[in-house]
């Protein structure tokens, strides 16, 4: 049977109009308390490179563009963009009735400066990298801009979801020397209020923000270092929010009839993935099958089981399961140990003298598995994987090394043979820093020294292309390929675990998480617990 | 007197010096670049941005250029910028010394009031229950983990009871409310971290208190005293207690550059935003500046408290009075 369009158009506008309806009714008021084991460092937004600046300057200030909560690019400050030219150029269209908190309009000239200091060679920012690319950015109008890039590169689309700056303030300051940087000014839901050093930061809602004033009056951002502190705190209802539980608070000591009561806890996969990263330079390691060996050998579940309290998925490749890019044809490696000794054995590896353990020309199967000191979770994950490495005879030593030093002397130096580290990734699939063969230098991403002309090509050819299914083509390539290579053992990807009080209304977990609607978040009047402000 | 200090004064100067150099080339030597560290390893951070931040630091120069280059702007008291928010060293460190201080300060009295009564009392009454209890009770405190009591404390007080704040130093809405009640709210917070701090610290002070005063109480003149036929209190508070404070004194001075130490186990857990915390997050970020200018100021303090000690000495010890003609 066939059903006319127009009705169904007319069905799902109904459905939407019945759940869209409470949050007309919204109150304003009250104000969320939120915990960071980390001080922001500063509100610069290209200077800040920790996640406790990033935090707040995401309240703040707006990009030209940004995710949506479907993780697809949607406008911020500009409106729509056109990209033309086989992508050589990028113009965008800006708001025309967006205005700084001070009350100046927000035009093409705040962009254009922001552009400038990003590249400006006396300014700090790391982020210079993606703007370096661009030929030239001119300001067409007060609401126009076009960027022209020096060849195509897609994931500068997204790199201007970078916080724009306003000139009217920032344009005679010296951007490392500024009061602006612990009193910012932007276009955000949110105004900076007051900041006191490892104390806590304040934020109040923006009245005049361009998508509507945010109901949550205020926004605190209370500094507290022990995780076991932010626990107490959450008991006596003194803290609202804290986006990461460990896996324990989650499953185990947030499961009594107080948290059920007071609080909702949300569960979703994280933005990066955690692995075991192998060095392809070492002699051990550079056959194929001895990666693949080792995949066999490792129980991904038990350690999910054991690290996560099953709290994450395996990964099985460089891409997180929510993106785009992430290929569903890929199948992590089963744990088969037997398969595993058999690879082994094909590759020259047995136990010629029976002293247990594996060797191979008179060597034995044994290397060093290197992870950061303080980091409990892989200590653990570092201790199963020995455990069951040990069962197809080969030894693990594990050195846990502060990281600092960690990455300076031996992932710049490629002196390692294995490391257990994690990546927190982009919402763009571009991972060309991290795998393709040029990005070896010391500093570098690709330490483990991944070669493969195939994956290179692909990854080049991900940067030049715009159309995101001739991409999502492209990376499920890479993600089969590397896979199927073995750089990494993957390991898994860990739920992000957020706890937020019940009072808080209007929250809708979706692929990009809880954060995405902040600004629809409330509280009914009746519930508000903070009236004073 | 006067001079004495001078010269003892001057004296210090070249032992600063020598402190700085070695500090600065050992800091140097440990591993790790204070950009790549700022960086997180975020893949969205190039190679070339990197060394970009490396030249706008001056990290790319030799350490012995960087240490000039430091050593010249100490001279006119400036200390640098740090290297993770650029904001002057200085007043990284002013916004910290106060707290840090209040709390040591309030400790360390706490520490006196208690320890030196129960080292007296111990050592009159030498092997008595109150000595083996007392004992018993400062070793508890010395070898209770403090962040353990402090989670326990925390726990009770803050969440069973309800009685006190758990962390911080301020309640959120500090600002709205009026100076009685600012003064009841700090100190309502500063409750547990003090009391805390404190306990670890009975067993140090009680002991040497203890082991002084049996030290005098044998001494010949305590003898002489009792022999007079001067009452028991009197034997004790007036003659052998003045003698046996003696090293408690150096003691004194010797904590004068803990009292701006701070704890950083402590402040986490408190999170009490003190030096302890700015020391340690220094450190780990490679924020030469700042670590520098911490090391610096303690140099100094622990300098200063040296002389304070032998001074104060000096004055409660006429033996030992120096320069004095006979």
């Amino acid at each position: 049977m066939l059903i006319p369009i127009s009705r169904i158009v007319g069905i799902l506008v109904l459905l939407s109009l019945g759940f869209s309806s409470p949050a007309a009714a919204a109150d304003y008021g009250d104000a969320i308390i939120t915990a960071s084991i980390g001080d922001a460092s500063t509100l610069v937004p290209i200077l800040a490179s920790d996640s406790a600046s990033a935090d707040i300057c995401g309240l703040v200030f707006n990009g030209l563009i940004r995710y949506d909560k479907d993780l697809n690019l949607e406008g911020d400050l500009a409106e729509s963009w056109d990209i033309k030219e086989d992508g050589l150029v990028i113009i965008f269209h800006l708001r025309k009735n967006v205005r700084w908190h001070d009350g100046r309009p927000f035009t093409a000239s705040d962009v254009e400066f922001t552009y400038q200091k990003l590249i400006d060679p006396n300014v700090k920012t790391p982020y210079s990298g993606d703007f370096e690319r661009v030929k030239s950015l001119e300001a067409l109008d007060d609401h126009t801009v076009k960027v022209t890039y020096k060849e195509p590169f897609s994931p500068g689309l997204s790199s201007w979801g970078m916080w724009i700056m306003p000139k009217h303030i920032l344009e005679k300051e010296d951007l490392s020397n500024t009061k602006f940087s612990r009193n910012p000014v932007g276009t955000g839901p949110y105004k900076f209020k007051e900041w006191k050093t490892g104390e806590k930061i304040v934020l109040v809602s923006n009245p005049d923000y361009y998508e509507g004033r945010p109901y949550i009056n205020r926004y605190i951002y209370r500094i507290i270092p022990d995780q076991a502190t932010t626990f107490l705190e959450l008991q006596t209802q003194g803290v609202d929010m804290v986006e990461q539980l460990t896996p324990l608070q989650y499953a185990r000591q947030t499961d009594t009839p107080f948290f059920k009561k007071y609080y909702k806890k949300y569960k979703y996969p994280s933005f990066g993935y955690t692995y075991l990263g192998l060095n392809m330079k070492d002699p051990l390691f550079a056959d194929s099958r001895v990666r693949l060996a080792l995949d066999y050998a490792i129980d991904k579940d038990e350690i999910i089981k054991g690290v996560l309290l099953g709290l994450g998925r395996v990964s099985t490749g460089p891409f997180p399961p929510e993106s785009w890019a992430y290929n569903k044809e890929v199948k992590p490696a089963p744990y088969d140990p037997k398969k595993a000794k058999e690879l082994l054995k094909e590759a020259g590896w047995k136990d010629h003298d029976s002293d247990g353990w594996l060797d191979k020309e008179g060597k034995r199967f044994k290397f060093t598995l290197l992870i950061n000191q303080g980091n409990d979770p892989r200590k653990t994950c570092a201790e199963i994987i020995q455990r069951r490495l040990k069962e197809v005879c080969i030894e693990v030593d594990i050195r846990p090394i502060e990281w600092a030093t960690l990455l300076s002397e031996f992932i710049d130096k490629h002196k390692f043979e294995a490391v257990i580290m994690g990546w927190n990734l982009s919402r763009d699939p571009d991972c060309f820093d991290i795998w393709h063969s040029s990005k070896q230098r010391p500093g570098e991403f690709n330490f483990v020294g991944y070669e493969n002309k195939e994956v290179d090509s692909l990854l080049e050819e991900g940067r030049r292309e715009f159309d995101e299914r001739k991409r999502k083509e492209i990376y499920n390539k890479v993600h089969q390929l590397i896979f199927d290579n073995h750089p990494y053992i993957f390991l898994f990807v860990p739920d992000a675990l957020p706890i937020v009080h019940a009072r808080f209304k209007g929250i809708e977990p979706a692929p990009a998480g809880i954060g995405y609607n902040f600004i629809k978040w409330n509280v009914p009047k009746e519930e508000q617990k903070y009236t004073r402000w | 007197m006067v001079t004495y200090i001078v010269k003892r004064l001057l004296g210090l100067l070249p032992v600063l010096f020598g402190i700085t150099i070695v500090t600065f080339f050992v800091i140097h030597l440990s591993p790790g670049k204070p950009t790549r560290l700022q960086a997180e390893m975020s893949p969205k951070i190039t190679l070339e941005a990197m060394e970009k931040l490396d030249r706008l630091y001056g990290l790319d120069k030799p350490v012995y250029v960087q240490y000039w280059q430091w050593v010249k702007k100490l001279v006119v008291l400036d200390f640098g910028k740090s290297f993770t928010d650029e904001r002057p060293v200085l007043v990284k460190i002013g916004e910290r010394i106060p707290i840090t201080i209040t709390i040591e300060l309030l400790s360390l009295f706490l520490i006196f009031l208690i320890a030196v009564p129960i080292g007296i009392m111990s050592a009159v009454k030498e092997n008595s229950l109150f000595d083996r209890a007392s004992t018993v009770f400062v070793f508890i405190g010395f070898a209770t983990p403090t962040f353990w009591l402090a989670l326990l404390a925390m726990s009770l007080f803050g969440v069973q009871l309800g009685w006190l704040p758990i962390s911080g130093i301020k309640s959120l809405d500090f600002e709205e409310l009026n100076f009685l009640q600012k003064i009841a709210d700090v100190s309502r917070h500063l409750i547990l971290p003090v009391f805390v701090s404190a306990f670890g610290g009975l067993a140090g002070i009680s002991r040497y208190m203890r082991t002084s005063m049996l030290e005098v109480m044998h001494k010949d003149f305590i003898r002489t005293a009792r022999a007079k036929g001067l009452s028991e209190k009197d034997v004790i508070y007036k003659h052998a207690l003045k003698n046996a404070l003696l090293p408690i004194v150096t003691i004194i001075g010797l904590s004068v550059p803990g009292l701006i130490g701070g704890s950083v186990i402590f402040e986490s857990i408190y999170a009490i935003p003190g030096m302890g915390k700015l020391f340690f997050d220094s450190v780990m970020a490679r924020d030469y500046p700042v670590i520098m200018g911490i090391l610096f100021v303690g140099a100094i303090l622990t300098l200063l408290g040296n002389l304070l000690a032998d001074v104060m000495y000096a004055c409660v010890d006429p033996r030992i009075r120096v320069g004095e003609k006979r």
